[in-house]
């Protein structure tokens, strides 16, 4: 698991080794080895990368980030199923920062096992029947006669066995067959087992190198004073003090592009953290923010609320949902708020950078390698070539750390100081700069007729996330406003329309685990319950009606038995809610309680289809972390403005769960035959609705704003 | 300035001003990263440290504050019986996610065990007030479990 650079491997894996990648072809992925292999890496086309040199040692390049879900394991389990050998030997090597090369190297969207199986299954299978076909050519036998096991060939006929070490010389010399026929889902030994996570060990003994643990010989400290209203400029800073400050080194102006926008800061750097902290406690900055409005929470939501009143600037829509409504005799007619969140991952961002005059390398906990290095290429106007991006491990990612402005930032410094640094944000910095998950404003108009949905129009009205940039129109419509709902919906209901009505703000706002299907599902999996209610049928019963597909079907079914759904009693508190997003589906269903003046979280009970779970015990700890996360920004925190600036400074003010907030979690993991979805993020949108859906069977109370506090029902 | 302290059962010398948070002695001045700087203010826990025994959030401790005492961190918690019963748990349950909080929760839950050997939750929710992103918190009470069910039967062996 160390991060060797790809030079070294590419040397060491040299010579006697049997070496490949797997390069996007036509039609099917083509896996190359030895020169073939050697231009197409030139050519920057390889991406799965794997070698097995002459000791049967075999070695994996992965291209995404560890952050959490697991991928230093998952990643080796999917290429040892076809290449027969034990996961727990194949070494990782951290790829840097290369699109060219490893295509989108993204650790979001729930991608690293969707991303990368099938590649993996036949990197893993070519590689192995190169060795089968080394092995049967030097005894002389059929290959059909021989099979691979644990890292050797074996011919069982005569009992002679090889290691795959012995046999890469040979191997390598053969052409990789064009394909490999690959093992059906029965036969699988090692993906959908439970198999432990190789990382754990070092996160358990404080060994683990997180970004903000790494050091280079001679790295200097800092940290920066950013505007705290986001837009402003630096007018003039006065570092006297600051200098004062032992160990205090330097005190510079420097910047970062967000989203395309220049954001100015004064670093403070220092032979340590803590005097670089204390000299910029002494720093004096005047900022000069322009025109920008003073934003507080308060004059958002109202501008929110107000535009959900209109249809909307853009809108989808089947059948005529406003002349169905029209004609309706009772619609429902609501709206739902949900907070702006900030990600709090519990590693704040921080990042080493070693800027020269003719080169930049870059250590940290980035969720985006491939990125990084393309801005700071244009930002500090050097060739591709001459940037290079490592990834430590991730404490927490959840989106915030795909972003390219803290990179760019550190390389600054680094420029300014001329030698190694690391930029320490602190706690305060990185609740309060953002991006942030953006508040919404939804509202709900439907009706239904003989026990199902007549009409459904949802608007929502909320900064877009996709329309950030210099030039693009922060007004386009926001492809993402029915991301999360069950298409199924759309198929089963007569007149819908769901339209957006964008809100312009300076406030920058950016993927938060699950993105717009977090807040999307609260708004309309609530209103499917007031729905269900209205037209007087169980809400399974009522989701069961509309939405047919088999696969739904299985999910409900399981859910509806694990929870005991049946043999409960209306108003003891149960509530039922089902998204689909990252190409997985996820149901659950809370349970709530009586307790003084509010309730409390009895129970929660998830079940996720996922297609193939490579790793159901890592998809189990997923959705575990999603409830919780979910739970959190459902009651605990949000982030408040108040004259332009983040008001929530540290977790004083931002409170997450404690050990005792967190409810006891029951996932199940359904089997499929369906290709992977994703795992890290589709357990989240449902939670928020189901509690709320729960609260009201219990108590009557229907809650449409986030966060609320559940001591007050 | 020059100041002298035990860490891990050795004593070190280190140069650092006495408003210097212990933390950012061990990270900085000794290189000791194993302990996370998550909030500055306390709240948090992923600093948690063992002074004389007794788990100190270790970013609002002034190095001034440490003195003669004896501080422990997570690169030596494996000697201690209860932190090496938690660190096996805690890997048979598959506890960490990310990781970054889990150094402060073993410090804690290793002192938790030490005051009440079989806990309850409510002890545990009681005495482990750190916090948490990514939702390990209920893996973290089953391994506190087993861990402590192992310690008492191991110890139960010994006296017959």
């Amino acid at each position: 698991m160390s991060p060797v650079s790809r030079r070294t491997f590419l040397a060491a894996a040299g010579g006697t080794a049997l070496v490949l990648g797997v390069v996007p072809g036509f039609r099917r992925l083509r896996v190359l080895t030895g020169e073939a292999a050697e231009i197409e890496r030139e050519a920057g086309r390889l991406n799965a990368f794997v070698s097995i040199d002459a000791s049967g040692k075999v070695t994996l390049v992965t291209h995404r980030a560890e952050m959490g879900q697991g991928a230093y394991s998952v990643v080796p389990q999917m290429l040892a199923e076809e290449l027969e050998v034990d996961y727990a030997t194949v070494e990782i090597v951290v790829a840097e920062g290369d699109s060219a090369r490893y295509g989108s190297q993204i650790t979001g969207g729930s991608s690293t096992v969707r991303g990368s199986l099938t590649q993996l299954l036949v990197a893993g299978a070519t590689a192995r029947d190169l060795l089968v076909r080394a092995a049967a050519q030097r005894w002389g036998v059929p290959p059909a006669e021989c099979r691979a096991e644990r890292g050797t060939v074996v011919h069982p006929a005569s009992t002679r066995r090889a290691g795959y070490g012995e046999l890469v010389a040979d191997a390598a010399r053969l052409e990789p067959a064009p394909k490999v026929p690959l093992k059906p889902r029965a036969r699988y030994t090692v993906i959908g087992k439970s198999l432990p996570r190789r990382d754990l060990p070092a996160k358990v003994n404080g060994s683990a190198v997180f970004g903000l643990d790494f050091r280079l010989p001679g790295m200097q400290f800092a940290v920066v004073e950013r505007s705290p209203r986001f837009v402003g400029r630096v007018k003039r800073f006065d570092a006297t003090a600051s200098l004062k400050v032992p160990g205090v080194t330097k005190v510079v102006k420097v910047e970062r592009d967000v989203f395309g926008h220049r954001r100015e800061g004064v670093a403070v750097v220092a032979t340590n953290t803590w005097a670089a902290i204390q000299g910029r406690r002494a720093l004096e900055v005047e900022w000069d923010d322009g025109d920008a409005p003073a934003v507080d929470t308060e004059t958002l939501y109202a501008r929110m609320r107000e535009a959900v009143r209109s249809p909307g600037n853009h809108f989808r829509s089947q059948g005529a949902a406003s002349v169905a409504l029209e004609r309706a005799t009772d619609v429902l007619d609501v709206t739902y708020e949900t907070p702006y969140q900030a990600h709090a991952c519990m590693e704040p961002l921080n990042c080493v950078a070693h800027v020269t005059a003719d080169s930049a390398e870059i250590w940290g906990p980035i969720q985006g390698p491939d990125w990084v290095r393309g801005h700071l290429a244009d930002a500090l106007g050097l060739p591709l070539e001459k940037v290079r991006v490592h990834m430590t491990f991730l404490g927490g990612g959840f989106g915030r750390k795909a972003f390219t402005d803290w990179t760019h930032e550190a390389a600054m410094v680094s420029k300014a100081v001329g030698g190694p640094v690391q930029v320490v944000w602190t706690r305060e910095d990185d609740l309060t700069q953002g991006p942030f998950r953006p508040g919404m404003v939804y509202r709900c108009r439907g009706a239904v007729a003989n026990g199902r949905v007549l009409a459904f129009e949802g608007t929502m009205a909320g900064q877009n996330m996709n329309a950030q940039e210099p030039g693009s129109d922060p007004r386009a419509f926001n492809r993402d406003v029915v991301e999360g709902i069950h298409e199924g919906w759309f198929d089963a209901i007569g007149h819908w329309r769901f339209g957006d009505a964008p809100l312009e703000a300076p406030i920058p706002v950016m993927w938060w685990r699950s993105v717009y299907s977090s807040t999307n599902a609260f708004a309309y999996e609530s209103f499917v319950d007031e729905l269900a209610a209205k037209a007087g049928v169980d809400p399974f019963t009522f989701r069961r009606r509309h939405l047919r597909d088999a696969r739904v079907t299985a999910l409900l079914d399981r859910l509806a038995q694990v929870s005991g759904w049946d043999g409960r009693a209306k108003g003891q508190g149960y509530g039922l809610a089902l998204t689909h997003c990252f190409g997985s589906s996820a149901g659950h269903v809370v349970k709530v309680r009586r307790a003084g003046s509010g309730v409390a979280i009895e129970r929660v009970w998830s079940v996720i289809d996922c297609g193939l779970a490579v790793n159901p015990d890592g998809v189990k700890a997923q959705v575990e972390g999603s409830v919780v996360m979910a739970l959190a920004a459902a009651c605990t925190h949000e982030m408040t403005f108040a004259g332009g600036v983040a008001a929530k400074r540290n977790f004083d003010a931002y409170r997450l769960p404690l050990l005792r907030d967190v409810p006891p979690i029951e996932v199940h993991v359904l089997e499929s035959e369906h290709p992977p979805g994703g795992a890290g993020e589709p357990g989240l949108p449902g939670v928020a609705p189901a509690l709320c859906n729960a609260i009201a069977d219990l108590a009557g109370t229907r809650i449409r704003r986030l966060p609320f506090d559940l001591a007050r029902i | 300035m020059p100041t002298t302290l035990t860490v891990n059962g050795r004593r070190v010398r280190v140069d650092a001003a006495p408003d210097t948070p212990l933390l950012w002695v061990l990270r900085d001045a000794l290189g000791m990263t194993g302990t996370k700087y998550g909030c500055g203010i306390a709240q948090c826990g992923a600093c948690t440290v063992h002074l004389d025994g007794a788990p100190v959030r270790s970013c609002a401790l002034p190095l001034s504050a440490v003195g003669n005492g004896a501080v422990t961190t997570i690169e030596v918690l494996h000697q201690d019986r209860r932190g090496k019963a938690l660190q096996e748990a805690w890997i048979a349950h598959q506890v960490p996610q990310c990781g970054y909080c889990q150094s402060g929760f073993l410090m804690a839950a290793t002192d938790l065990l030490a005051r009440t050997p079989v806990p309850t939750d409510a002890d545990m929710d009681a005495a482990l007030t750190n916090l948490c992103r990514c939702g390990t918190q209920p893996r973290m009470k089953a391994a506190i479990r087993e861990a402590a069910s192992r310690l008492h039967d191991a110890a139960g062996r010994r006296e017959p």
